[in-house]
């Protein structure tokens, strides 16, 4: 790829700004349409975009198959700790609402925190499968 | 603890929930392994508190997240699935003990904790499909415990396990999907998911073409996901080419989730009523429970390899215990329920003597294990004890299977089905005869001459598993009063 400068440049460019969409629709999925799943997509296209210009080897530097692998786990860990937190605070399973002393302000605390564990897996998933598939003939 | 008791329902889903990510994370077999085995074995005690609090007190419902029904997602145990959650939790958990030096030989190295992941987490799908109360999130945990157990299928050692897994996955996505698609219709109609407001919004528009059409994918889904003849053909290429346990684990559970959900979905949601006077939900399930019980039968007779065999005899306990689901009385329904756990525990003895087999001489073919009756004596009683039962001798689980079984069809009217239930338990003696007589009477295979008995990590849960079946042949309280109480509830069609 390291001829195609317009690819290189125009993929540059456009990266830092294919992540802030994500983040913008994983923060703003409680508002608006999005949230978690979409964002997760979003953020991994990002990697797969830069691995695919500026190949596999730069991509795993990047973002080690080792840490993302941990990080599928850790958006379940987050999602499910998130659910005994309510536990722990004397309601049922994943209810935010007993997570602040307000329950409105629980209830948009726990879904954000919810939805960043959905988003971390989600993003990590689909770079491993990424990974997985550019990787196959090694 | 007594603040614990009213999430013992989420409880018993979200342990092994947390516990798969932290397999994953822990990085090395051995630690795997113990997180694993905590979470099932904290799951089975949860299972056996909920079976006791259900039997004794009655229904219990839980909120998710503190929203209620229909609205929310409701948890909701009876005695039914309580008594499912007790089979697959612990059959889950006598093959975790049983997994280790299994695992150590069939899967290759530094995959050990990514096996216990997935097997946490398919175990994570079917408790949640049994345990919960909304028919949308029944097709999630489906999900969860499919697309996990695919991945376990394809970790068998041999190449085939490869599209053995994708078969199953062809197989298993259009169960999921007519399921998915019956549930879409349902919520069309009614604009509800949940089972007990499903149950009450039925009624009026039951002879709707979207609720017919509706009964009928669901039906057939699950039929697939159960494996029931003539959808059975993901199933024998499945369980042969999986890893031992995961054979166990799965003949032991997967099926039998399915048939709990047809049973749900059959008596509670739609009414035995509705199916079996309305529609002919009867004979639409006979004709393929007595195909099953020969074609299964049949075919087992002629398999060479032995985890096949046992494949395809599966097959047809199924067969039996959709014949029972299709009589649609409280007698046949205790026996569905009575035979899907003593054929739970049949098939887990079995596959896990099989598994000890494969560990000493890496094979499950017939010629290879001939004579093998001198060198593993323990394993070979096991299998002797779990083929007993397969056949219904008296004094193993297997009998007290049958006997109920005859029963319900005896008070049905249905004479001739005896005799047909008495001639496909003849072709069950041919195959299991056919391995005891490889087994001890045949000559020594040079080549095994060095095999010993199975480590006894493994020997001493198969052979917990085999004694199971002769226990609950003797001592029939526990399942026979908790299947007659589910019976009874589902036949009353209660409502939550």
């Amino acid at each position: 790829m390291r001829h195609h400068r317009v690819l290189r440049i125009i993929s540059k460019l456009l990266i830092p700004f294919i992540m802030l969409f994500a983040l913008y629709v994983q923060f703003h999925g409680d508002f608006g349409p999005g949230g978690g799943f979409q964002a997760g997509v979003i953020m991994a296209s990002a990697f797969i975009l830069y691995g695919l210009i500026f190949g596999l080897e730069n991509a795993r530097k990047v973002a080690p198959p080792a840490v993302v692998t941990k990080l599928v786990a850790a958006g379940v860990l987050i999602y499910a700790g998130t659910g005994y937190m309510g536990l722990f605070k004397g309601a049922n399973f994943l209810d935010y609402g007993a997570l602040s002393k307000d329950p409105v302000a629980g209830q948009h605390l726990g879904i954000m925190i919810i939805e960043f564990g959905v988003g971390t897996t989600v993003a990590a998933a689909m770079i491993t499968i990424f990974f997985l598939f550019a990787g196959r003939d090694r | 603890m007594s603040n614990l008791i009213p999430h013992l329902p989420a409880l018993q889903v979200v342990i092994p929930l947390f516990a798969a990510p932290l397999c994953l994370l822990a990085g090395r077999t051995g630690l795997a392994w113990i997180i694993a085995l905590a979470a099932s074995s904290a799951a089975t005690a949860t299972a056996m508190a909920l079976a006791y609090l259900t039997y004794h007190n009655g229904v219990i419902s839980y909120q998710m997240g503190g929203w209620a029904p229909p609205w929310g997602i409701e948890y909701v145990v009876d005695t039914a699935n309580a008594f499912i959650l007790l089979l697959v939790s612990s059959i889950a958990t006598m093959v975790l003990i049983y997994s280790p030096a299994s695992v150590a030989k069939e899967i290759r190295p530094g995959r050990g904790h990514l096996y216990y992941c997935m097997y946490i987490l398919c175990l994570t799908g079917l408790l949640g499909i049994a345990i919960t109360g909304d028919a949308f999130n029944v097709f999630v945990f489906l999900e969860i415990s499919s697309l996990s157990s695919y991945a376990l299928i394809a970790m068998g050692g041999q190449r085939k396990a490869l599209t053995a897994a994708f078969q199953y996955l062809v197989m298993g996505t259009i169960g999921a999907t007519f399921f998915l698609i019956g549930v879409g219709l349902l919520y069309m109609m009614t604009g509800t998911l949940n089972m007990a407001d499903l149950q009450t919004r039925i009624p009026g528009i039951q002879d709707s073409r979207p609720v017919l059409a509706a009964f009928a994918f669901i039906t057939v889904g699950l039929a697939l996901k159960a494996a029931l003849f003539p959808m059975h053909l993901w199933l024998p290429n499945a369980y042969a080419y999986a890893p031992s346990g995961v054979s166990a684990f799965m003949a032991a559970t997967a099926t039998k989730v399915s048939l709990y959900v047809l049973l749900r979905f059959t008596f509670t949601i739609f009414g035995a009523k509705y199916a079996f006077g309305n529609l002919p939900l009867h004979w639409v399930l006979l004709v393929p429970a007595v195909l099953a019980m020969f074609a299964g039968s049949f075919s087992a007779i002629f398999q060479r390899d032995i985890k096949r065999m046992l494949a395809y005899s599966s097959v047809a306990q199924i067969g039996y215990i959709t014949l029972a689901i299709s009589l649609a009385s409280s007698a046949g329904v205790t026996a569905a329920l009575i035979h899907i756990f003593n054929h739970g525990l049949m098939k887990a003895a079995l596959f896990c003597a099989m598994g000890c087999i494969f560990y000493r001489i890496s094979s499950t073919r017939i010629d290879a294990m001939a004579g093998l009756g001198r060198q593993m004596p323990w394993t070979m009683t096991a299998i002797v004890a779990g083929g007993l039962s397969l056949l219904g001798v008296p004094l193993t689980a297997g009998f007290i299977s049958k006997w109920y079984l005859v029963q319900a069809a005896l008070q049905s009217n249905l004479w001739w089905l005896v005799i047909l239930i008495a001639l496909s338990s003849m072709l069950a003696l041919v195959y299991v005869w056919r391995l005891v007589e490889a087994l001890y009477f045949k000559e020594p295979s040079p080549n095994n001459a060095a095999v010993t008995e199975a480590p006894l990590s493994m020997l001493l849960p198969t052979l917990l598993l085999a004694g199971a079946n002769i226990y609950f042949g003797i001592d029939t309280r526990v399942p026979v009063a908790m299947a007659e109480h589910a019976a009874e509830l589902l036949m009353r069609g209660q409502i939550w």
